[in-house]
């Protein structure tokens, strides 16, 4: 038996570096797929999932969150109702823009504490402009500045939504009461949807959310405020776990001006509709034909 | 291979079979109740002291004026005295006597004379403030809680001098909370 060549010392070395290189490189892989069930990869869409599979995903999740953030919570996954559509308006005569709106999305739907994430950002803008670009939302002053105005904004449900269109996977979808929701469990993170919305209404997990257990809202919904994992886009629902269920979103209770009206825009009889019917209402962006259900009015 | 052929068959029919549509049954006639909120400043005033637990004590109006009655409604709020000392009156052209009732601490009076309860503080101010009273009767204006379905749940409205101070019932200025602290904000960009 001839001794080794140096070719073949070079050969085993380089092979060995290679497989070393290869295995670090595809670690996030591997931990990807050990956090990664098989029932997970094999799972159906939302809309074939039968009830007993989905009351099954629901107590994983569950049980997932309990493990994770230490929390007991309850996630349902109520059905929208017939003859029910809903529709959200406010008052920019008297947003005073002290953000206890976002204050409550952020408490209500889990947020991301490190970050102060919320559905809403409230614009200050000067009065007589209309330039949302020119729009702050990180002012800090004692609010309502002299010469300013305050529009908050939040997803606009649009019933032809631009963010549910570029959706490659169909992981966001409009349901039958008008709400536009995402599945996170489907969402694959390309943020095209973030990038069509021209409200800049949806928000990117970049991080998975921290929160304490003592702070974890544990009424939660499937389609609304269970806690979103990394790397999954989110957005507002009008809070379907409470709306569904004939509460008011968690926005509108904290409104210190009364400034938000929300309601079912089937019923003749609703606030909702006769904000609509006798205001002065307007849509944002109306030019790009996205058809929101949330609109804007004034007491004039 | 045949196995493969039928398996891949199998999946191709697993696709695409939506559930049928989960709808509840829509909402039936409202049940629920609608109360307006009667805030605590209606029957009583803070003393600026705080109990063994840190709440802020208050007192409520009957505890001193079952006893004190004064003779008349001062002229102005420099006239006040007690837990009323430092009042702030920024209220249009009205006075004292426009609202309160010299010698009865639980009740106002309309512009007619019509005597009215402090609680129902409502039907006093929709006497200037018709478009808001009109707004607030069809839930336009001010904020409330509990359920938008009356089916469902009830509701509490909010009282005018939940949000209002009466007697300076413009907002005053506030620190606004929750900066946000996201990616969008920190870029610079301000609508992001």
């Amino acid at each position: 038996m001839s001794s080794p060549t140096r070719r073949v010392a070079l050969k085993v070395v380089g092979g060995t570096l290679g497989a070393g290189a290869f295995a670090y490189a595809a670690r996030p892989f591997v931990q990807w797929a050990s956090a990664l069930s098989v029932d997970e990869v094999l799972r159906r869409h939302y809309k074939e999932l039968t009830p007993d599979e989905m009351s099954q995903i629901l107590r994983q999740l569950e049980a997932d969150t309990k493990a994770r953030y230490g929390a007991d919570v309850h996630i349902e996954d109520l059905p929208p109702q017939e003859g029910v559509s809903f529709g959200y308006a406010l008052n920019l005569s008297v947003c005073i823009g002290c953000r206890k709106c976002a204050e409550a999305c952020h408490v209500e739907n889990n947020h991301d504490r490190r970050t102060n994430n919320s559905y809403i950002r409230v614009l200050e803008m000067d009065q007589g402009s209309f330039d949302m670009e020119r729009g702050q939302v990180d002012y800090d002053h004692a609010v309502p500045a002299p010469g300013k105005y305050y529009m908050p904004v939040q997803c606009h449900q649009c019933d032809n939504a631009p963010c549910v269109k570029v959706c490659p996977v169909e992981a966001t979808w409009k349901e039958p009461d008008g709400v536009v929701v995402v599945d996170y469990n489907w969402c694959i993170g390309c943020r095209y949807c973030e990038a069509a919305c021209p409200y800049h209404a949806r928000r990117f997990n970049w991080q998975a959310p921290e929160i304490p257990a003592d702070q974890i809202n544990p009424d939660q919904g499937y389609l609304s405020n269970r806690i979103r994992p990394k790397g999954v886009v989110e957005k507002c629902t009008f809070c379907l776990h409470r709306t569904r269920r004939g509460q008011l979103p968690a926005c509108l209770e904290a409104c210190p001006t009364g400034a938000r009206v929300f309601g079912n825009l089937l019923d003749p009889d609703s606030e909702i509709r006769w904000v609509l019917e006798h205001k002065r209402v307007y849509v944002l962006k109306e030019e790009l034909g996205t058809r929101p259900r949330f609109f804007y009015f004034f007491d004039v | 291979m045949r196995v493969l052929a039928l398996s891949f068959l199998a999946l191709l029919a697993a696709c695409g079979t939506d559930q049928p549509g989960r709808l509840r049954p829509p909402p039936g006639p409202p049940t629920g109740a609608t109360t307006i909120h009667v805030p605590d400043r209606l029957t009583s005033i803070p003393t600026g002291e705080v109990d063994a637990l840190g709440r802020p004590q208050r007192a409520p109006c009957v505890g001193c004026h079952s006893l004190r009655r004064p003779a008349r409604l001062p002229s102005s709020v420099d006239e006040l005295d007690e837990f009323h000392q430092g009042l702030r009156f920024v209220h249009g052209g009205v006075s004292c006597a426009s609202c309160h009732v010299v010698g009865d601490q639980d009740v106002l009076h309309r512009a007619d004379g019509t005597i009215i309860p402090m609680v129902d503080v409502l039907q006093l101010c929709a006497q200037c403030h018709g478009p808001q009273y009109r707004d607030y009767l069809h839930g336009a204006h001010g904020g409330m809680n509990g359920a938008w379905d009356l089916s469902s749940g009830d509701r509490v409205r909010n009282n005018c001098v939940d949000c209002h101070d009466p007697h300076q019932p413009a907002f005053q200025p506030s620190v606004p909370v929750l900066p946000p602290r996201d990616r969008g904000v920190l870029q610079g960009r301000g609508a992001r």
